[in-house]
């Protein structure tokens, strides 16, 4: 079920990302601007880490498409947030061939690791972490993979998480 | 070696640039079917190659490009479909990583034939570098004069662009796919009418998987008859399969089509049999909806030939004793691994990607995968098998797409094949939670191999 997470902060879109918008709006023929919903999301999610009710209210306005037009589709596809996230998701594959080679050891790990659950950010913000369905690349499994750019992590460890969990924090530092 | 048809320049360096890729022959294809052919030519050729569709119905890609309607005056589309999902399938993302060009040729070739002057690749938004990595193809194709408009001085134009998908599996479904692409929730739609009637738009569109638009490259290269030579009976032509779970060579192999599975799974051209020395228990040899079978039924059909990597041959035995080549994701399960637990994770995954639209997919899944948690848990009755099949069976065949017999299929021919593993969930509940049911009796009848445990 659809919660919209209400916030009063109000969001406003630069001309930067307004210009991008305009880019992808200029692929479709005239009047079906309403195909840009989904590249506009990954956007705004990008700039923001998350949908907002405002954000989206801001895109149907950008789009000229009725709010709910926006939440139903916010709500449908699992990459978007409807809520804040850490600064790094870590996503990591738990179907079929990524669980037969030890991606549930993997999510354990990390759980333990990060001392938060499936869902929760870390108390300083930087992280939180969760189970997605199949991504794609079963031959270089457990993999997991880190938004907005979606980088890649393959044949996951105890250790190379442990790297990776390492070299996210002294980037955040930087 | 085998040959190699998409795969052949896969290892030259920068083969990922339009420069390297146009000094290996790439483009050729454009050169040839813009110049020389007519639109109706190039299907005629992919007619005769005898390509089915490689994102795993198998539809032969010329019939359905005949289909295409040719209203005057209305614009017709292309779409590639790159929403690559299916567990245990990854070669679409392999292919657009390392030889993007050889899709954007493809796409060129095959908008040409079907007199699209727009095109898109529908991209899963997970693969945002492959999205990257495609965009930069793009602009260098256009760059070069191989988009755009009047392409090589034709008079052909052609635009290309990449959509990102929002993450959701149905959308590798066409019709959900379609929707995705116009903004909306990825809910199939109920057909008729077709997509080569009413696609995109509402205008007649072809979708087509990666690979077999990678396809039409080579196709028309070499014409549709030397395609056709490859491969055995109505299997043409070569597959890409990815190969994981348990093998010890994991990775995107090209093979032609009516290779013995047994060469492909244990010859050190290909996956070099299972890791770490263990034995075979179980595979799935085309993504998780294809139904899974034990080691004893995978080498020999039922009439006791040897089985192929072919459409034919994998269906062979039908249900009983086949399976179904569907998108080339291979799975081997070794020993160790625990059937009603592999059951229960693609179960949570249909239940997890069902769009909510049909009852019995929205409800079905949901039902069947905290019967098979149950079960896996050590929590289950003797009768849950029947109510499994019995749920399955009322899934499949009623529901708007066939994500509904996706989710039936691995569950009712896991109880079919192993139900002696989950009954004894059931009776060793306790025990369940703490090991595996093991080889029993579906070990692969093949003599083991003398290897040393890694």
């Amino acid at each position: 079920m659809l919660r919209v997470e209400e916030t009063q902060t109000p969001v406003t879109f630069s001309p930067e990302l307004i210009a991008k918008f305009d880019d992808i709006v200029s692929r479709y023929p005239a009047g079906k601007q309403k195909s840009a919903l989904l590249p506009i999301l990954h956007l705004v999610q990008a700039e923001f880490g998350w949908l907002s009710t405002s954000a989206m209210d801001k895109v149907a306005e950008y789009l000229k498409i009725q709010d709910i037009e926006v939440y139903e589709v916010a709500s449908f596809y699992s990459m978007y947030f409807l809520k804040p996230q850490g600064k790094y998701v870590l996503e990591v594959c738990r179907t079929g061939p990524c669980e037969i080679v030890g991606a549930g050891k993997i999510m354990d790990y990390i759980e333990q690791k990060l001392g938060v659950k499936e869902g929760e950010v870390t108390a300083d913000g930087l992280f939180s972490w969760r189970g997605v369905e199949c991504l794609a690349a079963c031959g270089y499994a457990p993999v997991l993979q880190i938004g907005p750019e979606y980088t890649f992590y393959e044949n996951l460890t105890n250790s190379s998480v442990d790297t990776l969990i390492a070299d996210l924090k002294a980037k955040a530092k930087n | 070696m085998a040959r190699k048809l998409l795969l052949e320049h896969i290892n030259v360096p920068g083969i990922n640039t339009f420069d390297v890729y146009r000094s290996k022959g790439g483009y050729a294809a454009v050169e040839k079917a813009l110049k020389t052919l007519t639109p109706e030519e190039v299907v005629e050729e992919v007619k005769k190659s005898g390509l089915r569709g490689r994102g795993g119905a198998g539809f032969p890609t010329g019939m359905k490009w005949s289909f295409l309607a040719k209203p005057e005056g209305v614009a017709r589309y292309l779409v590639c479909n790159a929403d690559e999902s299916e567990p245990g399938t990854f070669k679409d993302r392999y292919l657009m990583t390392y030889i993007p060009h050889l899709l954007i040729e493809g796409m060129i070739v095959s908008s040409f034939a079907l007199g699209a002057k727009v095109s898109y690749i529908y991209v899963r938004g997970e693969m945002m570098p492959q999205i990257r990595i495609l965009e930069k193809a793009i602009a260098e194709a256009k760059n070069a004069g191989f988009l755009g408009k009047n392409i090589l001085g034709t008079g052909y134009d052609l635009e290309l662009y990449v959509q990102p998908g929002g993450g959701a599996y149905i959308c590798g479904e066409e019709t959900a796919l379609l929707e995705s692409l116009e903004g909306k929730r990825g809910n199939p739609r109920i057909k008729p009418p077709f997509p080569a009637i009413a696609g995109l738009y509402g205008c007649p569109t072809v979708v087509n998987n990666v690979e077999s638009i990678a396809a039409v490259v080579p196709i028309i290269n070499d014409g549709g008859e030397e395609y056709a030579k490859i491969g055995i009976g109505r299997s043409t032509g070569t597959k890409l399969i990815s190969a994981g779970g348990n093998v010890k060579k994991p990775g995107v192999y090209e093979i032609d089509l009516g290779l013995p599975v047994e060469e492909f799974l244990y010859s050190d051209e290909y996956c070099g049999g299972i890791a770490n020395g263990k034995r075979l228990k179980a595979v799935v040899a085309g993504g998780s909806s294809v139904p899974i079978l034990p080691a004893n039924l995978f080498f020999k059909t039922i009439n006791n030939e040897p089985r192929l990597m072919s459409y034919e041959s994998l269906a062979d035995g039908g249900f009983v004793s086949g399976t179904m080549m569907g998108s080339g994701g291979f799975i081997a399960y070794d020993e160790d691994q625990c059937i009603v637990r592999n059951t229960w994770n693609f179960t949570r995954f249909y239940h997890h990607e069902s769009c909510g639209q049909c009852s019995p997919c929205r409800e079905g899944t949901g039902w069947m995968e905290k019967v098979l948690h149950r079960l896996e848990h050590g929590h289950g009755k003797l009768s849950d098998m029947d109510l499994l099949v019995d749920v399955s069976k009322k899934i499949e065949g009623n529901t708007i797409c066939p994500l509904g017999d996706a989710a039936a299929w691995p569950v009712a021919s896991a109880i079919r094949h192993f139900r002696d593993e989950f009954e004894w969930h059931v009776t060793n509940g306790a025990e369940a939670v703490t090991r595996n049911y093991g080889l029993a009796h579906y070990a692969d009848p093949l003599p083991k191999k003398e290897e040393p445990v890694a």
